[in-house]
């Protein structure tokens, strides 16, 4: 087997994204629990592990969503702490891994290294780091150093994040100590320190990565060990396996080094035609007329709650001064106004009302798997047998039930086929994921 | 704070480092069985320590009644993320967590993150801004900020949230930041975790004493103890709990204790060395004259067995200890009423205290 060439292992694994905040996640049906309570995240963390999923994945807030310059009212807004929660899950599963989303811009990398060094120890070798940027200076504000970061420079920043973690985590002499001291001095951080902790038993954690950009899949390709990918649909995803197999190789790793897994939504049914049933009841409980209402709002930084959410776009324009921060990033006036006026062109040749354009628009149309549960598996067994994706993450509609389907009836259907783990391969995220050992990361010459 | 009655009776803390990572699970439940009221978790940067705060995340779910109070630094992290992460210690342990605020003198510390390494009276600064930082965060959500009002599709109540806006003071010696708000997530279970602190980091020019909930006090002897006690009530007054600090090393599995001392011993508070029955006779006044006791076990398996067996359940018989409170909170533990939200709109005046 040579590394440069892409081989399928046949199989495909799940992860299970709980997703703190948006409109993805119906709060509104009666089945659904509390976002915050513990209980809610052990029931999905163990139904989870009970279909030998190979992650749960949290994400991280650094700021509350506004909306108009207020909290935004009307999806799912807070969410706990990523490592405080996956260690107190850690506590509860065996085998599970468990991936924390946190941020390279407001975290300081000794501290954040350490700490997910502690998690990786604590859980037995389970833990993983989903690395995200930001730079705005919106996020900043609930942090000592601000907004310090420019746009251009988040990925050149990341990865010597990144650089400085791993190094921290190979700085063992032996497996049990002790370390080697670590220094890092660059243009936004001076890094000194003396790592205290042991290797873990899948040596450090494992790193996932969702960049997109070109900039991103180059970051990803060079450090990632699994993407956390936007491209579930099977030819899409096809194409972007083709681009990531490139570029893990023309950094000069393997063809198989970088794993991928596209988030996702799972609606399923007895039938095809319950699914379809299903879906359309979701997304009315997902974009309701409110919602629709403010996610105009949100591009055109203002007001538009006169408007019919059962008639057409509103024909005024956007402010252009205004940027609106629902999503936690700037967007601004110039390209709101353009985009009003493809959005109206658009709503107006396909004849959708506001709530049917902004259901198009936000629905994870491209990742929603809808249908039978051996209509769905037949499909994921084709993704497996070429290889265009080594798993999925799904995000569930709802919390705490939103997995059980999946896991009673999806999960089966897929072990059938020989397509889906039937045990858990070994006891660390490492082994479960079929990584290889990573190769210690070496001091930088200059050092 | 509490009746006469149970004023007569204390608490007790434990210790946990020594459970490292690897049998943590069986360490706190060990604990708990015992019938402590409260697990601490250190974190000084030594070899081998994970974090604090995630070993006590880690000790939530798997008990019932035992509180899980982590050291977290206040001079070298971001605020913003120590109450995001206590406030979620609190959920995931059901309202039974504490925050023993500290603030590390280490250069290493600071080279770590590599700011300037900070000391003498603006660690007390730092670790006051911290603890507002916190209690601004924790109750800018108000109880009932979430609705669920499917009516008119808000999940949340706007007017209910309410930005921290914190800055520092204008005489702060470290750099000067502000935190924003609101918190990232709900108000804790217990609406204000209780904040312990060092006493020598708590008074006038320091920590403000109604900052925190209680302070831990240590002697150069266990003899000294309860004098110490005295003068940090005579202090601070009776707002907030005393907890006097003892490490101990007794008589066990045929050993003498004193031969058990091997290592030089220099964690700055008293030690107590000899037999279960000496410590209970030791433990049963201190255990009147303050609130409760935070013993350090030299070695937390050998130490454990003798308290669980002979020390506390001679304190009980005495009634001395407090009764557990199955399902309670950490604030049930401290005697601490419930929390009022300051930015409460349905409390009949502001709340202007912290806590």
């Amino acid at each position: 087997m040579t590394r440069d060439i892409f081989q399928p292992s046949g199989q495909i694994q799940f992860g299970i994204f709980f997703q703190g905040v948006n409109s993805g996640t119906i709060w509104k049906a009666p089945q659904a629990g509390s976002q915050t309570d513990f209980e809610s995240f052990r029931h999905i963390a163990q139904t989870a592990e009970r279909g030998k999923f190979a992650a749960f994945f949290l994400g991280e807030g650094l700021r509350l969503r506004e909306h108009l310059g207020r909290p935004h009212a009307l999806d799912v807004v807070g969410r706990p702490d990523a490592q405080t929660m996956l260690a107190a899950l850690a506590a509860v599963t065996k085998n599970i891994g468990l991936v924390a989303t946190q941020n390279t811009t407001y975290n300081d990398p000794a501290d954040l290294a350490h700490r997910l060094q502690s998690l990786d120890l604590i859980s037995g070798g389970r833990a993983a780091w989903n690395i995200v940027t930001t730079d705005n200076a919106w996020t900043g504000a609930n942090f000592r150093r601000g907004g310090y970061l420019d746009h251009a420079d988040r990925y050149k920043h990341a990865e010597a994040f990144v650089e400085t973690a791993k190094r921290i985590w190979d700085s063992w002499e032996t497996p049990t100590g002790p370390a080697r001291p670590v220094l890092h001095e660059g243009q936004h951080y001076t890094v000194d320190v003396t790592p205290r902790l042991p290797r873990s038993a899948q040596y450090r954690p494992v790193l996932f990565q969702a960049g997109d950009s070109p900039d991103g899949r180059d970051f990803a390709a060079r450090q990632a060990d699994v993407i956390f990918s936007a491209h579930p649909k099977f030819d899409d995803a096809v194409e972007f396996r083709r681009d990531i197999v490139a570029r893990s190789i023309a950094a000069g790793r393997g063809a198989n080094a970088v794993q991928i897994m596209p988030a996702s939504e799972f609606i399923l049914g007895a039938t095809d035609q319950e699914a379809q049933e299903k879906k359309a009841w979701v997304r009315s409980l997902q974009i309701g007329p409110q919602q629709a209402i403010a996610y105009l709002e949100q591009f055109w930084g203002r007001e538009l709650s006169s408007y019919d959410p059962d008639g057409s776009l509103p024909e005024i324009d956007p402010v252009v001064e205004e940027t609106s921060e629902t999503r936690g990033s700037g967007f601004h006036g110039a390209k709101a106004r353009q985009l009003a006026d493809q959005w109206r062109a658009e709503a107006k040749d396909k004849g959708l009302s506001i709530r049917q354009f902004v259901t198009s628009k936000t629905a994870r149309i491209d990742a929603t798997f809808t249908g039978s549960y051996t209509t769905v598996a037949d499909h994921l067994a084709e993704y497996a047998r070429v290889g265009a994706v080594d798993g999925f993450n799904i995000s569930p509609w709802l919390i705490p039930t939103g997995l059980d389907e999946i896991v009673n009836h999806l999960v089966p259907e897929l072990q059938e086929r020989g397509v889906y783990p039937t045990e858990y391969r070994g006891t660390t995220l490492r082994e479960n994921l079929g990584l290889e050992t990573p190769v210690r990361s070496e001091e930088p010459a200059h050092a | 704070m509490s009746t006469f009655e149970e004023r007569k009776a204390g608490f007790l803390a434990i210790e946990l480092d020594g459970a490292g990572y690897q049998n943590l699970a069986t360490a706190v439940l060990a604990a708990e069985s015992a019938g402590f009221h409260a697990a601490t978790f250190k974190d000084t940067p030594e070899a081998g320590r994970t974090n604090a705060l995630q070993r006590a995340a880690f000790a939530g779910p798997v008990t019932r009644t035992i509180a899980v109070v982590p050291e977290v630094d206040t001079v070298y992290t971001e605020p913003f993320h120590v109450s995001t992460q206590l406030a979620s210690l609190d959920y995931v342990s059901g309202g039974r967590a504490g925050w023993i605020a500290t603030a590390a003198v280490s250069p290493e510390a600071a080279a770590a993150v590599g700011r300037s390494f900070v000391e003498g009276d603006a660690l007390a600064q730092e670790a006051a801004a911290s603890i507002e930082v916190s209690r601004r965060l924790w109750d800018s959500w108000e109880d009932d900020a979430v609705i669920r009002d499917v009516a008119t599709g808000r999940y949340i109540d706007v007017d209910k949230l309410h930005y921290a806006d914190f800055e520092t003071p204008a005489d702060f010696a470290g750099t000067a930041y502000s935190v924003k708000g609101p918190s990232i997530i709900p108000r804790p279970l217990q609406g204000q975790l209780p904040v312990l602190a060092a006493v020598s980091l708590v008074g006038e020019g320091l920590v403000p004493v109604d900052a925190v909930d209680a302070v831990l006090v240590s002697a150069p002897t266990p003899e000294l103890l309860a004098a110490e006690v005295r003068d940090a009530r005579a202090r601070l007054g009776s707002s907030v709990a005393i907890i006097a600090e003892l490490d101990v090393l007794l008589d066990s599995r045929g050993q003498a204790a004193a031969s058990r001392v091997v290592t030089s011993h220099d964690s700055g508070i008293a030690r107590f060395v000899g037999t279960a029955a000496v410590l209970t006779e030791l433990l049963a006044p201190l255990l009147q004259e303050a609130d409760g006791v935070r013993l350090h076990p030299a070695v937390l398996d050998v130490e454990l067995e003798e308290l669980s067996r002979l020390v506390l359940p001679e304190l009980r018989r005495r009634g001395l200890l407090r009764a557990p409170i199955q399902d309670g909170t950490f604030r049930d533990v401290l005697g601490l009423a419930p929390a009022e939200n300051r930015y409460s709109t349905t409390a009949a005046a502001p709340v202007a205290a912290g806590k």
